[in-house]
């Protein structure tokens, strides 16, 4: 029965490969533009803001939470920061590290009324989601700010020799984060947590403080991907991160990290979120409505927690 | 065929995997009597009452209602003839009112509505008729326990309950709330009704039951007058096991001039005015039924929950637990009962298991160094003897005796002095359980101190050297090991 397990383990790591790899095929026979080297950097710089919020989203679900922030972060970063910039003549690097404590600032705060107050994930986010999205739109005026420095330009839109520089910063965060999770004991802390916070309290685990500091931390990738996103658009829009949880948390639980909590791999999440990038660009490439996508895409996501809660049903009946 | 017996378990047999919770157990139950089940935990009451509710399905035996013969029975059959439970926990919703709570599932009805004022005055009828007083249109969640009680027991007296059991009905009330239950109880007697009554307080039995049925170890023993009966009589039946298991033997390693842990009036969770000593190399068991607070004041002592007033000393200094975090780095751990719930973590390996309480100290700049990480896992699989093909294996995967001893290992990495065991063998097979006693004798020896707190009679005197018995949150005495008697540590954790 371990055999058996194992067997189904290993499957269950490797599959999601298997679906990039088919995926890639089916598009590739469908487009003749697609296997363009041209496309698949294109693909790569897309995700590449998925790619960095899922990093912070893999944590929180982890834990058996869920963050709907993420959003309206982005937009709130994208606001304030070019308003920094452009209103208030800060330096690019003053008016990052300025948004980025804001946007962690916001995670901390749900990471309060989830870890303190004990509201459910769901509302305490679903509410911060309204408030920033509002504030954002109050602050830029409901009108793009635009008209920065065009060294900021770098951060989005330039190369590294052919590679574009959203793409490593994407690469140094995946990594950052599996370095996280995997060699520091507050990755062990996550899993612990996700698969059972009481016997994890018993353990001498801070269970408030893990869950305080990885909402934080969502909130501090949501806000990085929400430079990336200013940088490659050159303008924040008040509506710039509208529905980004969605895809992002998408990318994850596609990714194999169990909504239920206590499992999951940093190296499938950039798996999931490849798939979400290829499905994208494949569909755009191929002339599929947005509208279209979208049903596409809630499908993709019913898709991914069933094959999970289907997976916990297995094992919960042998635990 | 007997016309007087209104509920008949003819040779009832239960049995589990590895496990028999109830061996050829009969009883009979008169028209318009109490009837009395006692027995020590374990003894198979519950098993026995969820038998006649369907909630539990016989192996073998006979249910004789009202001259109807069942094999087992269902939920629905036993409302059908007449049998009704009241659990430890109400089945009562609270946001509703006494009430729709009565009417429940079965509400009366105008056409299509729900005709609240005509369930009312029938909720009205039917606590008049108990003699008791509650305004149906209260919320059941702003009564007290006492009257949620009594609105369960309208409920069953309503659906015509004809035989009542009652499991520990009196653990949550008052004393006051005690007496006025007690007051139904006799009416619905008068009335004809039937009742079984479940309960560890003795004082109680002899007050109300008619006759008293005993169990242990899921065999019946002796049905008792209670009239011509005797508590000694009844403890002596309870508790009159030949003690057969043998322990381990270990040397006396107590330290007596050396006090680990001093209790000194700790109160909270349940408990009051707690105070003993516990001497390093000493294991100390805690004695008491379900229920006693034992488990409330080990969670005090690890911190798990904060206790209210009293003191705690740990190696002679006043400690103020107010989390597990603390108590474990003062030097103390806690093996708790759940094993699957609050132990292990089971979707974790056995190595992350056995470092989880010691990650933040062996990593540096929380960087968890995996050698160390590794040879504190191995070590601990080698000592214990944690039988797994590899300290990468996930702890669901391990028997419950090595699941326990992973456990143990996590504290022993966290070189905790004071261990304590809330429940250690539980659900554990013999051969495992000889090794678990044999590893406590192990951390005797090497001057760790033990409290244990165990349920198995014969578990605590073996592996004791001195006992301590709870009863209600209140410490009822102390027994020397040459003292050590079944029926002295019964008499004082039932307090009488």
């Amino acid at each position: 029965m371990n055999m058996k397990n194992n067997i189904m383990n290993q499957i269950r790591d490797k599959a999601i490969w298997l679906v990039l790899v088919v995926l890639f095929i089916a598009f590739a026979a469908a487009n003749d533009k697609f296997v363009s080297a041209n496309n698949l950097f294109t693909i790569a710089r897309q995700v590449s803001m998925f790619g960095i919020a899922a990093v912070g989203m893999t944590f929180v679900i982890l834990i058996g939470g869920i963050d709907l922030a993420t959003g309206s972060i982005i937009t709130l970063v994208n606001v304030v920061a070019a308003y920094l910039m452009v209103k208030m003549n800060f330096s690019i690097i003053a008016a990052i590290i300025t948004s980025l404590m804001l946007a962690t600032a916001i995670g901390a705060l749900n990471g309060f009324m989830v870890a303190k107050i004990k509201m459910p994930a769901i509302i305490a986010t679903f509410a911060t989601q309204i408030i920033f999205e509002g504030a954002a739109y109050i602050m830029s005026g409901g009108t793009p700010i635009y008209g920065f420095d065009p060294a900021f330009k770098m951060i989005g839109q330039g190369y590294v020799g052919p590679v574009p520089v959203p793409v490593i910063i994407m690469a140094v965060t995946f990594g950052v984060g599996g370095f996280i999770l995997n060699k520091t004991y507050f990755g062990r802390y996550f899993y612990a947590v996700g698969g059972n916070e009481e016997a994890s309290r018993l353990s001498g685990i801070k269970v408030n403080s893990v869950k305080f500091m990885i909402y934080a931390l969502s909130g501090f990738f949501a806000g990085l991907a929400g430079i990336v996103m200013l940088s490659r658009t050159n303008s924040a829009q008040p509506t710039a991160g509208k529905g980004f949880e969605f895809d992002v948390i998408t990318c994850v639980v596609l990714g194999g990290v169990s909504v239920s909590g206590g499992y999951g791999k940093i190296s499938n999440v950039i798996a999931g979120t490849l798939i979400i990038g290829i499905l994208t660009n494949g569909m755009v490439l191929m002339n599929v409505s947005t509208y279209m996508q979208m049903v596409v895409k809630g499908i993709v996501l019913i898709l991914a927690v069933g094959f999970d809660s289907i997976q916990n049903k297995g094992s919960l009946a042998k635990a | 065929m007997n016309e007087e017996y209104v509920l008949q378990l003819q040779h009832i047999s239960k049995e589990y995997p590895g496990v028999q919770a109830l061996k050829d157990v009969s009883l009979e139950v008169k028209k318009g009597e109490i009837l009395a089940l006692i027995g020590e935990n374990g003894a198979g009451k519950s098993t026995l009452i969820k038998t006649c509710s369907g909630a539990v399905i016989p192996t073998s035996g006979k249910i004789i209602v009202n001259g109807k013969e069942f094999t087992s029975m269902s939920p629905q059959l036993a409302a059908e003839n007449g049998i009704a439970i009241i659990y430890q926990e109400f089945n009562n919703v609270k946001g509703l009112s006494a009430a729709e709570n009565l009417f429940l599932g079965n509400p009366i009805r105008k056409g299509m509505l729900i005709d609240k004022k005509a369930m009312e005055n029938e909720a009205e009828k039917a606590f008049v008729q108990l003699n008791i007083k509650i305004d149906p249109k209260k919320l059941c969640g702003d009564l007290t326990v006492g009257y949620q009680q009594m609105v369960e027991i309208a409920k069953a007296i309503k659906q015509n309950a004809k035989v009542l059991i009652m499991d520990e009905p009196s653990a949550p009330l008052t004393s006051a709330e005690v007496e006025s239950m007690f007051k139904v109880c006799e009416l619905l007697k008068s009335q004809g009704v039937s009742i079984i009554y479940i309960s560890h307080r003795l004082d109680e039995i002899f007050r109300l039951s008619d006759r008293i049925v005993v169990l242990r170890d899921g065999e019946y023993i002796k049905t008792l007058i209670t009239k011509e009966s005797h508590v000694d009589e009844l403890i002596r039946l309870m508790v009159g096991r030949e003690l057969t298991e043998t322990y381990p033997t270990r040397p006396d390693c107590i330290r007596h001039d050396e006090t680990i842990l001093e209790l000194q009036d700790v109160t909270g969770n349940g408990d009051t005015n707690i105070s003993f000593k516990l001497h390093k190399g000493e294991v100390l068991g805690l004695g008491g039924l379900v229920g006693a607070g034992r488990t409330e004041l080990a969670q005090m002592i690890f911190g798990a929950v904060e206790k209210t007033s009293g003191k705690i000393i740990f190696k002679g200094k006043e400690i103020h637990p107010r989390s597990p975090r603390q108590a474990i780095d003062a030097g103390i751990a806690l093996v708790p009962e759940d094993r699957k719930r609050h132990g292990a973590l089971l979707t974790l390996s056995v190595k992350n298991n056995i470092n989880m309480a010691i990650y933040n100290r062996i990593s540096k700049l929380s960087v968890i160094n995996s050698k160390k990480e590794a040879d504190t896992a191995s070590s601990y699989k080698t000592n214990l003897l944690i039988k797994t093909p590899s300290i990468h294996q996930l702890v669901r995967n391990l028997s419950g005796g090595n699941q326990q001893k992973v456990i143990l290992g996590k504290w022993l990495a966290a070189n905790s002095e004071l261990i304590i065991f809330d429940e250690p063998t539980r659900g554990i097979d013999v051969g495992a359980k000889f090794e678990i006693y044999s590893l406590i004798n192990n951390l005797v020896e090497q001057g760790k101190s033990i409290l244990l707190i165990s349920s198995e009679m014969e578990e605590l005197m073996g592996m004791s050297d001195r006992i301590i018995v709870l009863a209600e949150g209140k410490m009822t005495g102390e027994l020397q090991k040459e003292s050590f008697d079944q029926n002295a540590i019964m008499r004082l954790a039932s307090a009488v």
